[in-house]
């Protein structure tokens, strides 16, 4: 077990998820409410409570590092169950907002999906089911993992072979230019 | 007029950012005062000699402090100067700690604010005037509204002083929550053993008058002499006649309702006495179960009774008692856990509240003190108590600590390790607080000595599945999500107050909190008074409490009570308000705004209308005085022209500098 | 309460895996005569991967049709997806703090005003449309058959956002199921999360998330799921083979859309309905369904 200087509390970085999140996280009083009810916490590996604790104690690094930031569905139930009617679930999304910021993504691939993702919306203007698992599977090389749902996926005509794109595709990728313009100021 | 001036440091609280030599400096240029000085703590016994010192030493005939809030010390430099042989009202406070030097820390502000506050003091006491109360008898008798262990108490410490005691009670019998539980904390004994008796005790004692089923509707009057109008519900079985031999609720037919004295975990007959030792015990008719109310037809009981003391016709009646001091012990009410959504709302049969669970436990409950599951009747093997259902969670509106919930689910867990010695018991909770004599040694006991295994962490969700009620949780010690498989589960909810405790506030003219407690007069010096004279409270209608705090406060309002009547006179407050006939045109605005009922209208001997104060009823509070278009009404002590002479000192008509 | 008419947003998986929704949906909406006017040239809403990345670029993706439905001047928005539902909605909400909209607008060719209110499409019909006059459109009773409805997370949570139906234990499918003559188990698992989109990325979180739904369905003795989502209809279906794999559950469970149930107690033919699309086979229930 480490020794955390208490001293060293970066309230800078406490400052900025209050901010950002609009959220006072010193009203957490520690039930453990949100840890007790998330789907996703066989996954994490630092529990909702204890990652609104290090937030509390200013632990940036050990925060932002957390896989639990990216393991998160934003399924509310955190949220919804806080007795102090801290919005969790929103802290979680600005933690890791501010975990891609500094280039920290401790699940690679989950970062991976959403940049896919949303290449595929920057540039049909809508999602392409098919053309965004293809790359995503010649990013990862993980084509085996589904490979099982192939005849399914394709006897059912589950996934489109051709993108349905917006007419206005500019419409869009302008959005995205524009985001990366203001983000670079 | 000669008056002294009394600059107060309170130590540093006020010296410490206001120039209290500079101050006093000051006064000593104000008109009139012939004397001023700074003293470090005025209200200290050396502090109040000083002053009655200065007083014969310089012929004062008016005193001003300035010191602290007049809420506190008010009365003790009122008694200082009486003393000393002024009139009591020849004394003017001037507040420069909470007003002054705990609000600002520029010392050169302060000091000058402090002496503006000073000249404006002295400003109104060289329009003082003295002023003499008048004498009143005390009606002693006293009200007691409620009857769980805090009324109880009260009612009883006040007939053993020798009181008369009028104890209303809302329910069919005395008792309260203490009567329906099992066991009590710490030291395990049976409730209903030691609450039992002075049950009795009240039912017997010669200057008790019980009212159960009764309410109280409208309270006049003021402290020492107060009128109380009491309702007493219909129970359409004359209680005269019935010696509660019980065969009605033998005989009685409709037996589906649930049983409110067992929290709804059984059923119940539509005439029905609650529980064995039911004080009194009497038997009532609940209509809306009744046959014979709802169909028409029926009527067992009044065939079967052996006294003829059934009577469907039976109205509500009302009665008047005069009392000269109210106790207000109107108790707790359980909160609602149907607002958890994720506990089930109240859906699953198997998932009950920790009062359902004492009723079960409790060897005159419904299941003669078996612990069996709702739904089928089962011993269960495996119980769950879930802390702070209702406490200490703001999104609920409940954000206080219910005080009692760690101690009593302990209990509950030991007991239940005791009734099913093969069974196991799971305690969630987020802090465990048992600061009572012995109250942490018997938590550690529940852990150490029966094995009851306590979780620090909230639950998150609980639902059925199957036959099995699964309970989804955090243990934050440990930093890992829990799961527990139950067969019960117990809620220990909190407490909230009685329902209609706010109505009964506004009708005792005494103030409550946002969640309807009752607020007591000094949270540390004053906590079973009122700022109302003559009401005072006892036990969980101010805040919940468990047994002991309430049987103590039961036991401190009847003390006051008992202080309060060991005079026979009592000196009314001459700072009320009097009408000047010559001024008052009649238009009676005053007695619209009064929130006493303390003016009436009369007619001068012209026939002319008239308002007129009556002084006993009159509480001093202004309103008459800011509302009369004439000035016709004044409030002594508080005169228009008292308070213009303050504005005046602060603002002075015709400063030079404004004409430059 | 013919006169319903909304401007609507199908969403990016109605053109591709959740197009039986799609097709059921706008089948029962025509059925029961309200009005799905679809937003011209509508964009993706960014979904979560919008949000995971940044507000303000996510609240401008679902900006843009947010305004060009209220271009349309219709005051609601109904979608069929509950993820499109929570993004649209997030975006109106924040925009009326004017500096977030400031942000927005600044990403958009056109600025989006105030924002036309984005429901579900069952929010519309059990709401807007009623309940009642549902009941009165039923032709053919879905014959008792054992439902558990799976409302997913966030087509009720949270509350404040989402201000429709009970966040812990929804009814509003039920009872739209109980007056298509279905009946409804009680199903403790309405709001608990399926795993959502990890299911590429990593799928042993929907294995196991899924799985719990799937496990708890058949404890309570449902024949078929309902579900109103088309990734939760997605990670229960189409991977339900793999999810009984790994958490060793014997019996296919179907998993309906609640407009394809829907349709058919309206009376709609089977084929408007798209059943064809289901991977695990709806046969067994659609014959207990016909009364075979």
């Amino acid at each position: 077990m480490k020794t955390t200087n208490m001293n060293a509390r970066d309230a800078e970085f406490i400052h900025e998820v209050e901010e950002r999140s609009g959220q006072q996280v010193v009203r957490c009083y520690q039930c453990g409410n949100c840890t007790a009810g998330c789907p996703y916490n066989f996954a994490y590996d630092i529990p909702v409570n204890r990652i609104m604790r290090l937030v509390q104690t200013g632990q940036k690094e050990v925060v932002l590092d957390s896989k639990s930031l990216w393991l998160c569905g934003s399924c509310q139930s955190c949220t919804t169950r806080c007795p102090n009617n801290i919005d969790v679930a929103r802290i979680m999304d600005v933690l890791r907002h501010m975990a891609r910021e500094t280039g920290h993504a401790s699940e690679r691939n989950i970062k991976l999906f959403a940049d896919t993702f949303l290449e595929s919306v920057e540039k049909h203007g809508r999602v392409y089911e098919a053309g965004l698992m293809a790359s995503y599977v010649a990013q990862t090389g993980k084509f085996l993992n589904d490979l099982d749902l192939a005849p399914a996926v394709l006897t059912k005509g589950k996934l489109s072979l051709k993108p349905h794109p917006v007419h206005k595709r500019e419409a869009v990728e302008e959005i995205f230019l524009r985001f990366r313009e203001k983000s670079k100021q | 007029m000669r008056i002294g001036v009394f600059v107060c440091h309170c130590g540093s609280n006020i010296g410490a950012t206001v120039d209290c030599v500079a101050v006093a400096e000051s006064a000593r240029m104000l008109p009139d005062v012939a004397f001023a000085a700074d003293t470090m703590y005025a209200c200290s016994e050396p502090g109040q000699l000083a002053i009655a010192e200065a007083i014969h030493e310089h012929g004062l005939d008016g005193v001003v402090v300035a010191s602290c809030s007049p809420r506190m010390h008010e009365p003790t430099f009122r008694r200082a100067v009486e003393r000393a042989g002024l009139n009591r009202y020849m004394l003017e406070m001037a507040n420069i700690r909470e007003h002054v030097s705990w609000v600002g820390k520029n010392k050169a502000l302060n000091t000058n604010k402090a002496g503006e506050l000073i000249a404006m003091a002295v400003a109104k006491l060289r329009n003082d005037r003295p002023l003499h109360s008048s004498r009143f008898d005390v009606n002693k008798r006293v009200l007691v509204i409620g009857g769980g262990v805090a009324g109880i108490q009260a009612a009883l410490d006040c007939a053993d002083g020798g009181m008369q005691v009028v104890l209303v009670e809302r329910e069919q019998s005395i008792g309260g929550k203490m009567a329906k539980l099992d066991k009590t904390f710490p030291t395990i004994d049976c409730s209903s053993c030691i609450l039992g008796p002075r049950m009795v005790d009240v039912a017997l004692h010669p200057n008790i008058t019980l009212y159960t089923a009764s309410e109280v509707e409208d309270v006049s009057g003021y402290v020492g002499n107060f009128s109380v109008r009491i309702k007493r519900r219909a129970t359409y079985v004359d209680w005269d006649k019935c010696t509660g031999c019980g065969l009605c609720m033998e005989k009685c037919p409709s037996r589906k309702s649930p049983d409110p004295f067992n929290e709804g975990v059984s059923t119940t007959t539509a005439i029905n006495i609650p529980f064995p030792q039911a004080i009194p015990k009497k038997a009532a008719i609940d209509p809306e179960a009744c046959l014979k109310f709802q169909k028409g037809k029926c009527g067992i009981c009044a065939r079967v009774c052996p006294t003829n003391a059934v009577n469907y016709k039976q109205m509500d009646t009302w009665v008047t008692e005069e009392v000269g001091a109210v106790i207000a012990a109107t108790g707790y009410d359980l909160f609602d856990h149907t607002a958890y959504g994720e506990y089930g709302a109240g859906r699953y049969p198997d998932v009950i509240t920790s009062m359902q669970y004492e009723r079960l436990m409790n060897a005159s409950g419904p299941t003669g003190g078996h612990i069996v599951r709702p739904s089928d009747g089962r011993e269960p093997k495996r119980v769950v108590f879930v802390q702070c259902v209702g406490s200490r969670d703001p999104s609920i509106g409940r954000p206080y600590c219910s005080g009692f919930c760690c101690m009593y689910t302990a209990k509950q867990a030991i007991l239940t390790r005791d009734h099913i010695p093969d069974s196991e018991a799971y305690v969630f909770y987020m802090d465990i607080r048992s600061p009572g004599k012995g109250y942490d040694e018997f938590t550690r006991r529940a852990q150490e000595q029966y094995g009851v295994r306590y979780v620090r962490g909230r639950v998150a969700h609980i639902y059925e599945l199957g036959d099995r009620i699964v309970v989804r949780g955090a243990d934050t010690l440990a930093g890992e999500q829990v799961e527990v498989e139950a067969d019960l589960v117990v809620l220990a909810v909190g407490a909230e107050p009685s329902k209609g405790a706010p109505e009964l506030a506004e009708k005792l003219r005494i103030s409550y909190d946002t969640y309807g407690f009752f607020m007591e007069k000094h949270p540390k010096l004053g906590p079973v008074e009122t700022n109302t004279a003559g009401i005072l409270l006892a036990g969980s209608c101010q805040g919940p409490k468990d047994i002991p705090a309430s049987v103590a406060q039961g036991s401190a309002a009847a003390a006051k009570v008992m202080a309060l009547f060991s005079r026979d006179q009592l000196e009314s407050d001459p700072q009320v308000a009097s009408v000047n006939a010559a001024r008052c045109v009649g238009c009676m605005k005053c007695v619209q705004v009064c929130p006493y009922k303390a003016i009436s209208e009369t007619e001068d001997r012209f026939g002319n209308p008239k308002a007129q104060v009556i002084e006993t009823v009159c509480q001093g509070c202004g309103l008459c005085t800011a509302t009369c278009p004439q000035g016709a009404v004044q409030l002594s002590h508080f005169t228009d022209n008292q308070i213009l002479a303050e504005v005046t000192a602060l603002c002075p008509p015709f400063p030079a500098e404004s004409f430059e | 309460m013919s006169d319903l008419s909304v401007a609507y947003y199908p969403g990016c998986s109605a053109v591709g895996t959740s197009v039986e929704y799609e097709k059921s949906t706008r089948a029962v909406c025509k059925a029961l005569g309200i009005r799905l006017e679809e937003i011209p040239d509508w964009s993706c809403c960014g979904s979560s991967p919008a949000h995971t990345v940044n507000h303000v670029l996510s609240a401008a993706l679902s900006g843009r049709n947010l305004a060009l439905a209220a271009d349309m001047g219709h005051d609601t928005v109904a979608t069929p997806c509950p993820s499109c539902l929570v993004n649209l909605r997030t975006s109106a909400r924040k925009m009326e703090d004017p500096l977030f909209r400031g942000k927005v607008n600044e990403l958009l060719d056109a600025p989006c005003g105030p924002a036309v209110e984005p429901k579900s499409v069952l929010q519309v019909i059990v709401e807007d449309y009623g309940l009642d006059h549902v009941r009165e459109r039923v032709r053919k009773s879905l014959n008792g058959l054992k439902v558990a409805c799976y409302y997913g997370c966030i087509m009720t949570r949270p509350p404040e956002l989402m201000r429709f139906d009970d966040p812990e234990n929804p009814m509003s499918m039920d009872n739209l199921m109980e007056a298509a003559g279905a009946e409804p188990v009680p199903f403790p698992l309405k709001v608990e999360c399926c795993g959502a989109s990890s299911g590429i990325p990593r799928k042993d979180i929907v294995m196991r998330l899924s799985g719990r739904l799937l496990k708890a369905a058949e404890e309570s003795g449902a024949e078929a799921i309902v579900a109103a989502c088309p990734l939760c209809q997605m990670n229960l279906d189409l991977r339900q083979r793999q999810v009984r794999k790994a958490n060793g559950i014997d019996r296919g469970l179907p998993v309906f859309y609640f407009t394809q149930l829907l349709g058919l107690a309206l009376g709609l033919p089977e084929r408007d309905l798209r059943f064809d699309k289901l991977v695990v086979s709806p046969k067994r229930c659609l014959k207990r369904i016909a009364g075979a």
